[in-house]
């Protein structure tokens, strides 16, 4: 009976840890990235990006350090929000992750940072002081880990 | 500060500024083409085994150069306009013509063989070509697929790059498009005049270099 109620425990748990998957527009991003008081990390991926899903898994065990937080901005389109939370539980992300609703990709890609001309992935990195650092290519584990370490310490 | 010193600030300054030069143009070549730059010709290989330049488009007024690949999502959905582009476009003297640049043992599926078959099998009306060595993907500065350069043939070998980016502003869905930069720039150069927009962002799929 214990273990039943353990694993019910377990479960429900589970499903509470459930990652939101927040539909956002550009200036919702614009804010989330100055609010962290340490080192933010945004990572613009998509579900249909295989070098993306390739270095998910660094970015993940970043946002495992004290002074990081990563979000994971998802270009996929808006309406597949419910596609984007299925490959968020089946991996079963801990990051925060939010899908950007934004056409004009002109604009938006200027605003992140005006050398990206739109490949993904790309990922931007806001000191607390707000220096920013982007990054339009896929990161090895170790060159991940060795960049955040100059801003973080 | 006594006079040997002085010299050697000056010295010191002097190697560290021309460090300095040095590195700003390093950093300039990655950009690879502006708008405004004059693009080099090249000669690659296309799915029919013949090898192709812009110098073989005597009569071209310009070209449509897109770099795209069979595997990216983003290239699939832009597959269909690029063949009507060229439709449209070959006649009046800006024919398309492809280019994939991803590497072959990252991507299997960009091989030369799967080129072929794709192309036959969507009916391409261009060259689609390989750049192995990856070295015109590189001088154009192009990052992802796809990724479209409308060059105008000012004169014999003199291609200048007229606009840089994204073809329309709806990927997904061609019935939606309220700008269509690409045949917008043609458009406008086969008018004598220039481009309005000369470059517009879209997402795309990062070109898979190769490591060496």
């Amino acid at each position: 009976m214990r273990h039943v109620m353990t694993c019910a425990l377990l479960l429900s748990f589970g499903l509470t840890q459930a990652q939101e998957v927040k539909v956002i527009k550009y200036p919702t991003l614009a804010s989330e990235m100055d609010q962290f008081d340490g080192l933010t990390v945004v990572n613009f991926w998509a579900t249909w990006c295989g070098p993306c899903i390739k270095e998910l898994p660094y970015f993940e065990e970043a946002n495992e350090l004290d002074n990081v937080r990563v979000l994971l901005v998802s270009l996929d389109f808006p309406d597949e929000q419910e596609k984007v939370k299925r490959f968020v539980s089946k991996k079963g992300l801990d990051s925060e992750i939010m899908l950007l609703d934004e056409k004009d990709y002109d604009a938006y890609m200027s605003k992140v940072d005006p050398s990206w001309s739109g490949a993904i992935p790309a990922t931007l990195m806001v000191e607390s002081n707000g220096r920013k650092h982007f990054y339009e290519k896929a990161f090895e584990r170790e060159q991940l880990f060795a960049q955040i370490n100059k801003f973080i310490n | 500060m006594n006079d040997k010193m002085r010299r050697t600030f000056v010295v010191v300054t002097g190697v560290l500024a021309v460090i300095g030069i040095l590195f700003m143009n390093a950093s300039s070549d990655v950009g690879g083409y502006e708008v405004g730059d004059y693009a080099t010709d090249f000669e690659l290989k296309n799915v029919n085994g013949d090898m192709v330049s812009l110098a073989d488009y005597a009569d071209a007024k310009g070209f449509i150069v897109v770099f795209t690949c069979n595997t990216c999502p983003y290239a699939k959905m832009y597959e269909k306009r690029i063949i009507d582009l060229d439709k449209k476009y070959k006649s009046e003297g800006f024919p398309v013509i492809a280019i994939n640049p991803n590497d072959v043992t990252q991507q299997p599926g960009d091989s030369m063989d799967e080129m072929k078959a794709r192309s036959a099998s969507k009916g391409y009306g261009f060259p689609y070509l390989r750049d192995d060595e990856q070295k015109i993907t590189a001088a154009y500065g192009a990052t992802k697929t796809p990724h479209v350069f409308v060059l105008n043939k000012e004169a014999s070998s003199k291609y200048k790059v007229e606009y840089i980016g994204a073809i329309d502003d709806s990927p997904r869905d061609a019935s939606d498009v309220s700008e269509a930069y690409v045949a917008k720039a043609v458009d406008a150069l086969l008018n004598g005049t220039k481009p309005e927009v000369t470059g517009k962002r879209a997402i795309g799929c990062m070109i898979k270099w190769r490591q060496s």
